[in-house]
């Protein structure tokens, strides 16, 4: 459960969480098909791990297989030390589809839903952390709007502020920035950036996007495709975290010719297409 | 450019109705068609006149007579249409939560959707005999498959994401049934419940005039058979406009409410 969050940094302490050597296989029409095989990784708390590679890497199956949605063929998944059986609250997933909220109830009452049901909370009290939550993330006029009234990325905040406000033991985001338009997930980057700096939040982050992974994540897990294996690791540094450094441009670089070889790519609208498409 | 040259550019505005007001007057178009034919015919045994359909409601209205066959008949169709929803509740239920009651759910429901309930008559008289139970009987059957059916496919057109964040926040079982899929299903649902009432009113009333149940206790149906046999055909005239009035009264003030207060508030709807 979501307590030990602020704790010290112990070192006899479990990660939060341990991937190991973990495969996934789904059965289609056309046979048994190996998404992800075996994969290790572990995120260490208030670390943010951003997990890149292109379309048909697996990354998504990977971070359903976290959220518990998906059972592994093989290999193990452990949340503070216990495996993962099931989903469940204590790892609160924000979806790249604006569809993840309830229509039915209000920009408040999703984050309020989500704090009775997860945390137990009583009407009142989770009414207040709600409010809280949708404040920080800047929809307090909108707390009693109707989801289908919200644009795309008002939808996304509210999703990050549900996910962030129940105080999971680790964040799942499976590339929530990925419908919308660039620049308002510039923005939202850099939102989500402050909230999981101030919160210490250990997060696991999808994309496919190099300068999203580099900006967002405090490591990047590089994974080939067909099937996902891991092909690189890379920290990223205090300095190479900002966008329009040195630093930052020499890793996006470096991590593009490790997925492309030496192709040379010019921009970062030329990746993302190369990406999704690859 | 002067006022006289913008006037004559503009539209001519003609006296505009809404969409309320353009039936009321087509309403009172066909009534008084229906008034001229009577008179030309001059057969009331055959077609009443509106005026005298009218004067016919009122005193059924009056006399107690009408209000209670509208009551005999909407107490039995309120019985079957609740045991119609409580029994596709539990098997949708089972159906989203388990294999076997999805195949449970749609073989059943292929084969007794397209079955009329007017045809199971002749069983419930002979499993419940004459009154309202044989009617209660064929009402549940009127409603509960379309009804099943509507929400069935409501909880399968909820989108994955949906349902993952749902579990995601810990629902499972009975809670994501009922906290989750129902109010994401609600369109479906509301108009399988529209559909099953439809069924339901008319099954009811088709089943009164085959048995009038015992006579004194018999609903708007059995008003209308028996008032034909009487020749009384002002009355028999009166009793379809009950039947249409309720119909109507039904669909437009209870279900265009809830319609309204809810999947159309959450823009789940249109």
């Amino acid at each position: 459960m979501p307590q030990g969050q602020q704790d010290a940094r112990a070192p006899e302490v479990p990660a939060p969480l341990s991937v190991s050597r973990v495969t996934l296989r789904y059965q289609t029409e056309k046979g048994l098909v190996t998404a992800v095989e075996d994969v290790s990784f572990t995120i260490g708390r208030g670390e943010r791990l951003a997990l890149l590679g292109p379309s048909g890497c697996g990354k998504s199956s990977l971070l359903r297989a976290v959220g518990g949605f998906l059972k592994p063929a093989s290999g193990a998944i452990l949340l503070n030390g216990a495996p993962v059986k099931g989903p469940g609250p204590d790892r609160m997933v924000v979806f790249q589809e604006f569809d993840q909220l309830l229509p039915w109830r209000t920009v408040s009452g999703n984050v309020e839903f989500a704090l009775r049901r997860a945390r137990g909370l009583s009407a009142a009290a989770a009414r207040s952390v709600a409010r809280d939550w949708i404040g920080r993330v800047g929809l307090a006029r909108f707390a009693d709007a109707f989801p289908h009234t919200l644009s795309g990325g008002m939808k996304q905040r509210v999703a990050i502020a549900r996910a962030f406000a129940v105080q999971p033991a680790i964040l799942l985001m499976d590339e929530p920035f990925a419908a919308l338009d660039a620049l308002s997930r510039r923005r939202m980057q850099d939102e989500l950036l402050a909230l999981c700096e101030e919160t210490g939040a250990t997060t696991l982050f999808v994309t496919h996007a190099i300068d999203e992974a580099v900006h967002v994540g405090t490591r990047v897990l590089v994974l080939s495709a067909h099937p996902g294996r891991v092909a690189a690791e890379y920290p990223v540094s205090g300095e190479a975290a900002r966008r329009g450094t040195a630093a930052f441009a020499a890793l996006e670089a470096e991590i593009q010719s490790r997925i492309f070889g030496s192709e040379p790519l010019s921009s970062d609208a030329e990746a993302d297409h190369v990406l999704e498409h690859a | 450019m002067s006022l006289s040259t913008l006037d004559a550019v503009a539209p001519r505005r003609l006296p505009t109705f809404s969409p309320g007001a353009r039936q009321v007057v087509i309403l009172v178009a066909l009534a008084a068609i229906w008034e001229a034919y009577a008179r030309y015919l001059g057969n009331s045994l055959l077609l009443p006149s509106f005026t005298e359909t009218a004067e016919a409601l009122w005193s059924v209205t009056r006399n107690g007579e009408l209000p209670g066959r509208m009551v005999a008949s909407l107490s039995v169709l309120l019985t079957g249409y609740g045991i119609g929803i409580g029994i596709a509740v539990v098997i949708t239920a089972l159906a989203a939560l388990n294999q076997w009651g999805e195949s449970l759910l749609s073989l059943l429901t292929s084969m007794f959707n397209p079955l009329p309930a007017i045809a199971l008559l002749p069983i419930a008289l002979l499993w419940f005999g004459v009154g309202t139970s044989s009617l209660t009987f064929v009402t549940v059957h009127a409603v509960l498959w379309p009804l099943a059916l509507a929400c069935h496919a409501g909880f399968r057109a909820v989108p994955q994401t949906l349902r993952m964040a749902g579990r995601n926040m810990g629902l499972s079982g009975p809670s994501y049934v009922f906290a989750l899929l129902v109010p994401a299903a609600l369109p479906s649902i509301l108009s399988g419940l529209r559909l099953g009432w439809a069924f339901a009113w008319r099954t009811l009333i088709a089943a009164e005039m085959v048995f009038g149940a015992s006579a004194r206790s018999g609903g708007l149906g059995w008003f209308i058979f028996t008032n034909r046999a009487q020749l009384e055909t002002a009355n028999v005239f009166a009793g379809l406009l009950a039947v249409i009035l309720i119909g109507l009264v039904v669909e437009t003030v209870i279900f265009s409410t809830l319609t309204r207060l809810t999947v159309r508030r959450w823009g789940q709807e249109g």
